[in-house]
């Protein structure tokens, strides 16, 4: 099954993630800011990594952009969770390699429909 | 799939509650015209974080809220709006607003709607000042929906499009999912092999797509992947069967998926490749751990570091207790040494499991602090004066129940300071002071207790108004001396205030009393020291802990009974001539200069002692309520640490006695409740006055 990271400063947005990603048979790791989740991406592999945009030390855009400068990650798909529905924050996700996005609020369902539809 | 939601929920209260503290300290530290970045956009994590979670978790009324508040936010982080003294007044206010709402939740009790709606009012106003298009305008690119037959849809991905870990099988596999398809692959840029760079997409496709979809789903389909192809979507105006007659006849799919497994075989080789190459990269970054401070609630977060010192000493005790364990398997004389040695390690890692079980109880001091900032803010703008406030040793740990218990009378002692201590500018510059009052919270460890100390440099008590006000209320007579002692008893009297207005900061004489009520239970004193034009300094003594103390054991009769051991001044056999009877049976001890009442525990508690005659029996000095005491015991066994049991929850209240051990062979012991003893001595002499009277 595959393996999948989730970044989030906020620790019960990512207890609800993990908790339905282990639910459904995925195995998480959790880290709580992007310059945790950039370490823990080097030190293992990750089928996919789902992150929040806005954290302290490193955002979730500045964490994508390092991940795809990593050959391991370069083809990984990177989803952002984000509230900022604006063009601006996905914009500036893409351009740094995000592979989608998932706007909050988002429930449960919501989020493993858009995994499912990452991962096949 | 039915994920309970509410069992995030508290997790999700916490680290709210943690963020409008930040919040809250970071507008203070904000000032207008100066936005610092970081302030600005640490302030707006911590809405946008609350925002987001309690939109997830379902608390939609936070959610509209705090999107406002993000909004405004927002705008002040890109630099649209100045930072001014309104805009941070209006924040503070939509804190204590959102405060409200999550800690209504949290106890499901109700909050002030009427003044949220207000602040909310005003945050929106301020947003319709300028310009309001800030909103979004996501709904103009959707397309009204009309019936039609299908789509067809050319998508030409760019060559670097599935660097963006967007794989063109798995939009295909979704559209396919929409309806019925055929589609035709374009393989007309592949490049021959050698010139294959496996990182690149040159593969097209022609899809048709059937049925009745709406437009935006197909959109939807493509969303991620604007701007990284071209994407023409037409609709199927020609009949149905023509268009297939057109199309290749297969499944292409399939062929398809084949094809990019292939090609992502490759991808792995060349991933592999670099990341040997690329290793050095990987250099591990130390890793900070967030320490985030632990909320006050029903549960402690506490560091890894405490629960890592418990699991080392479990892991010492079993080691004892198996060498223990074996000793006892073949035990002879000879081995009495290694037994003792044993023993006493137990009794070691007993303690220090014990210390270290207590350390999890243990919170800063900050805790109670933080709130300070703002109430200062707050206060000293509404009462026009200057303070400046100092917090230091905000690191001295306390016990959480301690802690939670002192918060109330430190905001009365500090609204009291800001209040009467401390002076307007103008008062000050003319007494020759700076104009702006310093306000000082220190806390520091002293043996077993805690000192908090709330020190301002404002007018200090003015002696001769409490005097009159004392004798005006008939607590005190004219010719009564009128020691620092005096001064510190009357502060704290019910009703007293020399205040000449009330105002609604402070004043109304409610509250000191209640103050050394609610430090005395907590087994605490409060004493004010105060130098008239100089300032005041008031400390209070806590006990590190409620549920442990240091006690003397003594006996009287059959029973034993505790004294805590920070309140023992001295035991000491009395000697008949410093014995004064003075009128009935009152009895005081002439000790030095002093005369103490004698309180004899056994007519007290109604017991038969060994000895009535004091000339054999024992004193034990004992200091509360700011006066001693000497108990009358009949032994003095030893002293020990005991955990305090309440007799209220499991029996009932005892004049006298403030709750209850159990004692190492397995009988019960009550533990002496010294200010309350004091109390009542106070209250029997008086009565056997009042009788000879």
């Amino acid at each position: 099954m595959a393996t999948i990271l989730t970044v989030d400063d906020s620790t019960s947005m990512r207890q609800m993630v993990s908790f339905t990603l282990k639910q459904a048979g995925f195995d998480v790791v959790e880290a709580a800011d992007g310059a945790e989740g950039l370490q823990k991406a080097k030190t293992a592999r990750f089928n996919l990594v789902i992150t929040d945009v806005n954290m302290p030390k490193m955002d979730g855009i500045t964490l994508v952009r390092e991940l795809r400068g990593l050959a391991p990650y370069k083809f990984t798909p990177i989803l952002l969770l984000t509230t900022e529905a604006g063009a601006d924050k996905k914009k500036q996700g893409k351009d740094a390699g995000a592979t989608g996005w998932l706007v909050k609020p988002f429930n449960p369902d919501q989020l493993l429909t858009t995994i499912k539809k990452v991962l096949g | 799939m039915g994920i309970d939601l509410s069992q995030f929920h508290e997790t999700f209260l916490e680290e709210s509650f943690e963020g409008l503290d930040v919040m809250e300290s970071s507008l203070l530290n904000l000032d207008a015209g100066d936005s610092d970045p970081e302030t600005v956009n640490t302030i707006f994590r911590s809405a946008h974080s609350i925002k987001g979670g309690s939109a997830t978790f379902g608390f939609d009324n936070v959610a509209e809220f705090t999107h406002v508040l993000e909004t405004l936010l927002d705008q002040v982080r890109g630099g649209e709006r100045d930072v001014t003294q309104e805009i941070i007044a209006a924040l503070l206010e939509s804190v204590d607003c959102v405060r409200s709402m999550l800690s209504a939740q949290r106890d499901s009790s109700e909050y002030d709607e009427k003044q949220v709606q207000s602040v909310l009012k005003q945050l929106e106003c301020m947003l319709d000042k300028e310009d309001s298009a800030v909103e979004e305008e996501k709904d103009d690119a959707q397309v009204s929906p009309g019936v039609t037959q299908g789509w067809l849809i050319d998508f030409r991905p760019h060559l670097n499009m599935i660097q963006t870990g967007n794989d063109p099988v798995r939009i295909i596999r979704e559209l396919k999912s929409l309806g019925p398809v055929e589609i035709k692959c374009d393989m007309g840029k592949m490049p021959a092999l050698p010139d294959l760079m496996p990182e690149d997409c040159y593969l097209s496709w022609q899809i048709e797509l059937f049925g009745d979809v709406d437009e935006a789903v197909v959109n939807d389909v493509f969303e991620w992947v604007e701007g990284e192809c071209d994407l023409v979507i037409s609709s199927l105006q020609t009949d149905v069967s023509t268009s297939s007659a057109v199309a290749v006849n297969a499944d292409p799919v399939e062929e398809i998926l084949a094809a990019t497994t292939e090609l992502q075989v490759e991808e792995k080789v060349i991933v592999t490749n670099k990341d040997k190459t690329g290793s050095d990269d990987s250099v591990a970054k130390p890793v900070q751990k967030r320490t985030k401070a632990a909320a006050e609630g029903s549960s402690i977060r506490v560091g890894i570091d405490k629960v890592d010192e418990l699991i080392n000493l479990v892991g010492e005790l079993v080691i004892t207790q198996s060498m223990l364990g074996e000793l006892g398997q073949n035990f002879d004389t000879s081995k009495i040494e290694k037994m003792m040695d044993g023993l006493s390690q137990l009794e070691r890692h007993t303690r220090e499991l014990q210390e270290s079980v207590m350390r999890i109880r243990m919170l800063p001091i900050s805790f109670a602090f933080n709130r300070f900032p703002r109430l200062v803010h707050d206060l000293s703008s509404k009462l026009g004066k200057k303070i400046e406030l100092k917090l230091s040793g905000e690191a001295t740990e306390l016990d959480k129940t301690v802690m939670e218990k002192i918060g109330d009378p430190l905001v009365h002692l500090v609204r009291n300071s800001l209040d009467h201590g401390l002076e307007t500018p103008e008062v000050r510059k003319a007494a020759g002071k700076s104009e702006t009052g310093l306000l000082h919270l220190n806390a520091y460890h002293k043996g077993g207790s805690i000192i908090i100390e709330i020190t301002d440099d404002g007018a200090g008590l003015n002696k001769e108004k409490i005097r009159a006000k004392a004798i005006s209320n008939g607590l005190i007579t004219e010719e009564e001396v009128f020691s620092d002692e005096k001064i510190n008893d009357l502060i704290f009297q019910p009703g007293f205030s020399t205040a000449e207005k009330v105002s609604d900061v402070s004043g109304r004489g409610v509250g000191m009393d209640v103050v050394r009520k609610n430090i005395r239970e907590l087994g605490g004193a409060v004493d004010i020291v105060s130098n008239e034009g100089k300032g005041s300094t008031i400390t209070i003594r806590l006990p590190l802990t409620l549920a442990i103390m240091d006690g003397q054991l003594v006996r009287v009769g059959n029973e034993t009974y505790i004294i805590p051991i920070v309140s023992i001044i001295e035991s000491l056999q009395a000697k008949n001539e410093n014995i004064n009877k003075i009128v009935d049976q009152a009895e005081v001890y002439k000790l030095r200069d002093e005369y103490i009442n004698i309180v004899r525990l056994y007519e007290i508690f109604k017991l038969q002692p060994d000895c009535k005659d004091i000339n054999n029996g024992l004193l034990v000095m004992v200091e509360g309520e700011g006066s001693k005491i000497g108990l009358f015991v009949d032994e003095l066994l030893g002293q020990q640490q005991v955990v305090i049991k309440s007799l209220e929850t499991n029996y009932q209240r005892i004049d006298g006695v403030s709750g209850a051990t159990i004692l190492g062979d397995g009988t019960v012991a009550m533990i002496l409740d010294v200010p309350g003893l004091v109390v009542m001595s106070r209250i029997k002499t008086s009565v056997k006055e009042d009788k000879v009277a």
